[in-house]
């Protein structure tokens, strides 16, 4: 089902000067209301006023993550703090958190985005929804939430965790769709199966998927163990949280509400824009958000775009799912783990520049991060008790840094492959 | 009175002690005892070498990390019961083992235990003021 017909399928021609329209309006508020704003534009000499359609966005600055942080907590509120009705943060492992703050227009658009997201896999006022993502500061419970009730659907919200529990509820309330990582999925159909849950008995009939990144044979998996359809589902917290894009019925790439969220591909060397079908780095910019608005945001993840018709019926631009990252960072359990942050924590621990390497796998469908680390004289003892012990406190250090579980490897020295004297630090064996 | 022992790092890996003798063998480093404590992924050898300056820098130099540390060598009668002696006298006096290793010398029939502790000079004391023989550093070497 399409459930908002007028902008889901609107015509091309329509849609872009809609887009201008709020391109426009957003950008005169920025410049009004956000001094950060202002000098990124007056720093490029542009003036609201150049801004006469969609395609002058590429006249705007870029913002990225840093820029975010630097002004923490309430610099890049473009309304008065009292019209906020709800704050999200990012996990904020490698600083500051990015800080999205929410008018209850924002909570509506929120909840509008959410509500398409679902009812594109076909979830309605009749489904039991299981909301299974973590409920909090992080935006995958609450966004999903308020999607379900948009819908009218009847939302369970578990949250996260506790597998038994899940498995009782998909039984015991009939949940007919379930919101959650894809791992986890994966992790629930298991210990269903050890369980002698037959699935294809249950009523659960969809899920939506997101927050990691997955693939075809990933979905292939879930839904052959799940008996249901999987979609995946994309967002990021710096732009609204989930809700940015999903997939249809067809399940072939991911539709963009770009009526709301305005996307571009750019070479991320150079800024320049590149048209569909090229691979380069998706930029976001918010045409409606009231409480954080966000101008070209850089997110570092590498995609394309198509303009290909969908037989869906949508008009709306369509993203293929992330295909890597222009940084170094890595998605573990849905966190977002970077290697520097595990380097600070070695460097305390070791008092040197640390040699290490992250073996990323995923075992019985959960991803496990393994932090090698190359021995030396100060974490070296002649007693195993105490190498132990820092192995512990490095581990237990890493969990505090990086908000996810991590086993320490203790390994000789040069044992780590260097190529040009430089360590490679990532494995990631996950084959996704 | 205490003995340097040599302790160094490895992975449990094939062919990794053989790489450790392989570094010594040139150098005239004869090892007068050897102990290996493991666990799930890297072992800890612990030896007792004729010159451990020379086997730390030869050690080092192929890249292993290697470390000094003081243990007592304890002299003692090759006999039934000695070793509950020992571990009684510790007992008694509130010492801690780390760990023990132990061999027979040859020449003399006497038992040695190489002995960690986590208070050395407490040991020393203990084990001296019962009349108890501790190898010198040098005797160690000799050994």
């Amino acid at each position: 089902m399409i459930w908002d017909k007028k902008h889901e399928t609107m015509p091309r021609g329509e849609l872009t000067g809609l887009q201008g329209q709020r391109l426009r309006a957003i950008a005169q508020k920025v410049y009004n209301r956000v001094p950060f704003y202002k000098s990124k534009f007056d720093a490029l000499g542009v003036k609201p006023a150049d801004i006469r359609s969609i395609a002058d966005i590429a006249a705007l600055p870029f913002t990225t993550k840093d820029e975010m942080r630097d002004v923490y907590p309430y610099g890049l509120l473009a309304c008065p703090l009292s019209d906020i009705i709800e704050i999200h943060t990012s996990s904020g492992t490698t600083g500051k958190p990015v800080v999205d703050a929410y008018t209850r227009a924002d909570i509506d658009l929120w909840g509008e985005s959410m509500a398409r997201t679902l009812s594109m896999g076909g979830a309605g006022k009749d489904d039991i929804l299981q909301n299974a993502y973590g409920y909090g500061l992080f935006t995958g419970g609450l966004g999903a939430h308020y999607g379900a009730q948009r819908i009218g659907a009847t939302c369970i919200p578990i949250s996260g965790g506790n597998t038994k529990r899940q498995l009782d509820f998909l039984r015991d309330f009939g949940s007919t769709a379930l919101t959650c990582t894809p791992s986890y999925s994966l992790y629930i159909a298991e210990a269903g199966r050890e369980e002698g849950i037959d699935f294809e008995k249950l009523p659960l009939k969809r899920g939506f998927f997101g927050a990691e990144p997955w693939s075809d044979n990933m979905r292939a998996e879930i839904e052959e163990k799940l008996k249901i359809k999987a979609y995946d589902i994309f967002g990021l917290t710096e732009i609204i949280g989930p809700g940015v894009a999903a997939e249809c019925e067809c399940q072939n790439l991911l539709h963009i509400f770009e009526d709301c969220f305005y996307p571009e591909i750019i070479n991320p060397d150079t800024g320049a824009v590149l048209p569909d079908g090229e691979k380069g780095e998706l930029v976001f910019t918010t045409l409606t958000k009231e409480g954080t608005p966000v101008i070209r945001y850089r997110t570092r993840d590498i995609t394309y775009l198509t303009r290909e018709p969908c037989p869906c019926g949508r008009t709306s631009v369509k993203m293929h799912r992330i295909l890597g990252r222009t940084d170094d960072m890595l998605i573990i359990r849905g966190v977002n783990v970077f290697p520097s942050q595990v380097e600070q924590v070695l460097i305390k621990a070791e008092g040197v520049e640390p040699h290490y390497q992250l073996i990323v796998d995923r075992r019985d469908n959960l991803d496990c991060l393994e932090v090698q680390v190359e021995m030396n004289e100060t974490l070296f003892s002649d007693e195993l008790k105490v190498i132990e012990h820092k192995e512990k406190e490095i581990e237990h250090q890493l969990k505090e840094a990086l908000l996810v579980h991590s086993r320490v490897k203790l390994v000789e020295p040069k044992s780590i492959a260097r190529s040009e004297g430089k360590a490679k630090r990532i494995v990631d064996k996950r084959n996704i | 009175m205490n003995v340097q022992q040599i302790s160094v790092f490895l992975e449990n890996k094939a062919g990794r002690l053989s790489d450790v003798s392989a570094a010594l063998k040139d150098d005239g480093i004869n090892i007068r005892a050897l102990t290996i404590a493991e666990s799930a992924n890297y072992g800890v050898l612990r030896m007792i070498v004729n010159n451990p300056d020379v086997a730390v820098s030869v050690l080092k130099t192929a890249g292993f990390v290697v470390k000094k540390n003081p243990v007592l060598a304890v002299e003692v009668d090759d006999r039934e019961g000695i070793l509950h002696d020992i571990m009684n006298l510790c007992g008694t006096a509130g010492l801690n083992i780390e760990y023990m290793y132990s061999f027979i010398e040859q020449v003399s029939g006497k038992a040695i235990l190489f002995m960690r502790f986590e208070g050395t000079e407490a040991a020393e004391k203990v084990f001296a003021d019962n009349g108890f023989r501790l190898l010198s550093a040098e005797e160690a070497c000799l050994i």
